[in-house]
């Protein structure tokens, strides 16, 4: 119904993933857990995330999905 | 507890996934023109986008934060919740229910009832559902604000208007679409903002066979733990295996529950009742845009549902396991409370006279209102008469001797401890959507079954499709009213909720029986469904009357007529009520159509029946997409997991 959900779940992870990848480059002590940068890693795999639904919403505007 | 402080990164997290829920309902808004757009999205959704609705809907915040609770209470068999009640329950309803609730073209679960039985069928299943929906959605908002006053120190009322206020914006913007679609962006933020907990937590405990050695610690000595009475001691494995302390009987599991109990009671009557009849999901499944997608969104759902106990039993797990390294500083949260009565046992302790522990132990007892731990409590007052220790050093002192635990704070308190800044806002927000994915589902499926076959069927047949859609409208705004009424009721009169929550139990625990015979016995009359639904309903309250769990005492926990069994646990008592109504329900149904005639002919019957149904050819699907097909290979890797953890 007119509106490609993957474009507002891959903004909005997009979004988020670069603030916690941005927070933990440069926050580094404010971001350790059990010795790992936590919010740099988890920032990164929510931005990954949300490209990738982008990507996929950009794709499906051009050939939409038939099922 | 003290309050968590929330710095500028968690609090911008937390807008923006406000920011967008609100944004999907804004730009859905303008797609709204009809009733059936605003109530049943039209059917117009994709399988994969009602799929992951289906289960998010289920997933209000009470499933997150109670599956974590039973995981550390309980262990791997609270898994049984998932692989033997519902993914079997959803293959089922992908399979066999879909076609009927699909193709009769009913708008919600009662009007199939209507199409199916009658009337009165229809009646009494839409006012039991509107008011449990109500219910529902009060009292996870309420647990939410509670929530949210303790770990953020906000306001209960502001909590609870907000967070309702922002559901309401997006459900009355764009109605069952924007709460579908925001269920699916809820789905991610709930699996991607609990992983990291998991993942950290797993990785403190030493990994997963790791945790599995300390479970074995947890087994052979829960007492230590406070999870059972001192004395008490189960198999090694009675944490980390799903089967074994099941077969083994009732006393060597820390559930006390028995096998028919759970296969039957849980794993049949109570999922399927929940999983096939339950307005709440299988709306979702109903809004898909064709009969393939609308068989496939259980299925769809089914898989990552599958693999939930990962992401929402294993922290309460890993929460048990961790309080057996002394190391690691963790205990499951004791029972919140506040500073004035810590204050108080503080200084119980430092009065206390250290020769003589009995009085020392009773002084600080009564200064904290909760059992505890008197050994731990002596050797504390004696290490303070030693050497004088701080405020803080007692405090935590005394927050681990208290021997009750409040399992709800668990999968929080991991939270807590694992978290910085950042991820913090992160999993906060997670729990947020969580809570809100859960309103808005009964908020959607109330208004749905309010208007459609409340009040069109009864108070105002006949009028235009816009008069329905304001109805609607304003419906949603009723129903969020009427949430916030139920969440204040809960709040101040917590027994009635009990009470409340043991009715609905009764009403729903012999709903399967009658939809079983309903879809596959033609001769099932309309008569018999209702007789057979208020029997079963009524022996649920006879048999709670007569039964109780061990250790209850008579009255709202059962048993106040006369205890004709004692159950070694609730859930035994439950799972075997579930058992009983839906055998009753069953009978009676049976019987009666038996004994009156038929109103309904087989013409009237045809899509509403299975035997008086053309079957389904699904020739023209790729093997993948055929519901049949995928239910067997989901039914298969189901049982593989069942095996694992056998």
């Amino acid at each position: 119904m007119g509106l490609d959900i993957r474009w507002p779940i891959g903004l909005m992870f997009t979004l988020i993933g670069a603030l916690l990848t941005a927070f933990g480059a440069v926050k580094k002590s404010d971001s350790m857990a059990l010795d790992i940068n936590i919010n740099l890693v988890w920032g990164v795999i929510l931005l990954v995330f949300g490209v990738l639904m982008l990507l996929g919403a950009i794709s499906g505007k051009k050939n939409p999905p038939s099922a | 507890m003290q309050a968590i402080q929330l710095q500028w990164i968690d609090y911008t997290i937390l807008v923006a996934y406000v920011a967008f829920v609100i944004g999907i309902g804004w730009t859905l808004a303008r797609y709204m023109k009809t009733s059936s757009d605003f109530l049943t999205s039209a059917r117009s959704i994709p399988t994969w986008v009602t799929g992951l609705a289906f289960i998010s809907a289920n997933l209000g915040a009470l499933e997150l934060v109670g599956m974590a609770a039973s995981g550390a209470k309980y262990g791997i068999s609270t898994a049984h919740f998932y692989w033997v009640g519902a993914i079997p329950a959803m293959i089922f309803l992908a399979v066999f229910m879909m076609p009927f609730y699909y193709g009769s073209k009913a708008r919600s679960v009662p009007e199939y009832l209507k199409m199916r039985f009658d009337e009165r069928v229809r009646a009494l299943n839409s006012v039991a559902f509107a008011v449990m929906t109500i219910f529902a959605s009060g009292i996870s908002m309420n647990a939410l604000a509670k929530l949210l006053h303790s770990l953020l120190g906000w306001d209960y009322n502001v909590a609870l208007w907000v967070s309702s206020g922002v559901v309401l914006l997006y459900v009355l913007k764009g109605g069952l679409t924007s709460a579908i679609y925001t269920e699916v962006l809820q789905f991610f933020m709930i699996v991607l903002g609990f992983a990291p907990v998991v993942y950290l937590g797993l990785k403190d405990v030493g990994g997963w066979h790791a945790m599995n050695t300390s479970l074995q610690t947890v087994a052979t000595n829960p007492a230590a733990l406070y999870l059972k009475d001192p004395g008490t001691t189960f198999a090694p494995n009675a944490w980390t295996s799903a089967w074994q302390p099941l077969v083994a009987g009732p006393a060597h599991n820390p559930m006390g529950v028995d096998i028919f109990a759970m296969v039957f009671g849980l794993g049949f009557v109570l999922s399927f009742g929940y999983w096939c009849t339950n307005f709440l999901v299988v709306q979702r499944a109903m809004a898909a845009k064709n009969m393939t997608a609308a068989r496939n969104t259980p299925l769809v759902a089914a898989v990552p549902k599958m693999f939930f106990p990962f992401l929402v039993i294993v922290p309460g797990m890993i929460a048990a396991a961790l309080c057996t390294i002394p190391d690691k500083g963790y205990r499951i949260p004791p029972p919140p409370l506040s500073e004035a009565i810590y204050t108080k046992a503080i200084n119980a302790v430092k009065a206390a006279n250290p020769a003589d522990a009995p009085a020392a132990v009773k002084s600080v007892g009564d200064a904290l209102g909760k059992k505890i731990d008197g050994d731990k409590i002596a050797s504390l007052v004696a290490a303070n008469a030693a050497s004088k220790l701080s405020d803080d050093q007692i405090k935590l002192g005394i927050y681990n001797s208290i021997a009750e635990n409040d399992y709800d704070g668990v999968i929080l308190s991991l939270v807590k401890k694992y978290c910085p800044p950042g991820l913090l806002g992160l999993a906060l927000t997670a729990l947020l959507a969580s809570f809100m994915s859960g309103m808005a589902g009964n908020v959607t499926a109330f208004n749905t079954v309010f208007t459609y076959d409340l009040y069109q069927a009864y108070f105002a047949p006949g009028k235009t499709d816009r008069h329905y859609f304001l109805t609607g409208k304003v419906i949603t705004v009723v129903g969020i009213l009427l949430s916030i009424g139920a969440a204040y009721f809960a709040s101040m009169y917590n027994n009635c909720m009990d009470i409340i929550q043991l009715v609905f139990g009764f009403v729903n625990a012999p709903l399967f029986a009658t939809f079983l015979l309903g879809m596959f016995w033609a001769r099932t009359t309309g008569t018999a469904a209702f007789i057979g639904l208020f029997g079963g309903i009524g022996s649920s309250a006879l048999f709670h009357a007569l039964t109780i769990a061990q250790g209850n005492t008579p009255g709202i926990k059962g048993g106040y007529l006369h205890v004709v069994q004692v159950f070694p646990s609730e859930m035994a008592q439950n799972f075997w009520l579930a058992a009983f109504a839906f055998i009753a329900c069953f009978t009676l149904t049976l019987v009666i159509s038996l004994a009156t005639s038929r109103t309904k002919s087989d013409t009237d019957l045809k899509g509403l029946v299975y035997s008086l149904t053309p079957k389904i050819v699904d020739h023209n699907i790729p093997i993948y997409q055929k519901p049949a097909v995928v239910g067997i290979v989901l039914l298969i890797v189901c049982i593989i997991l069942n095996f694992i953890f056998w």
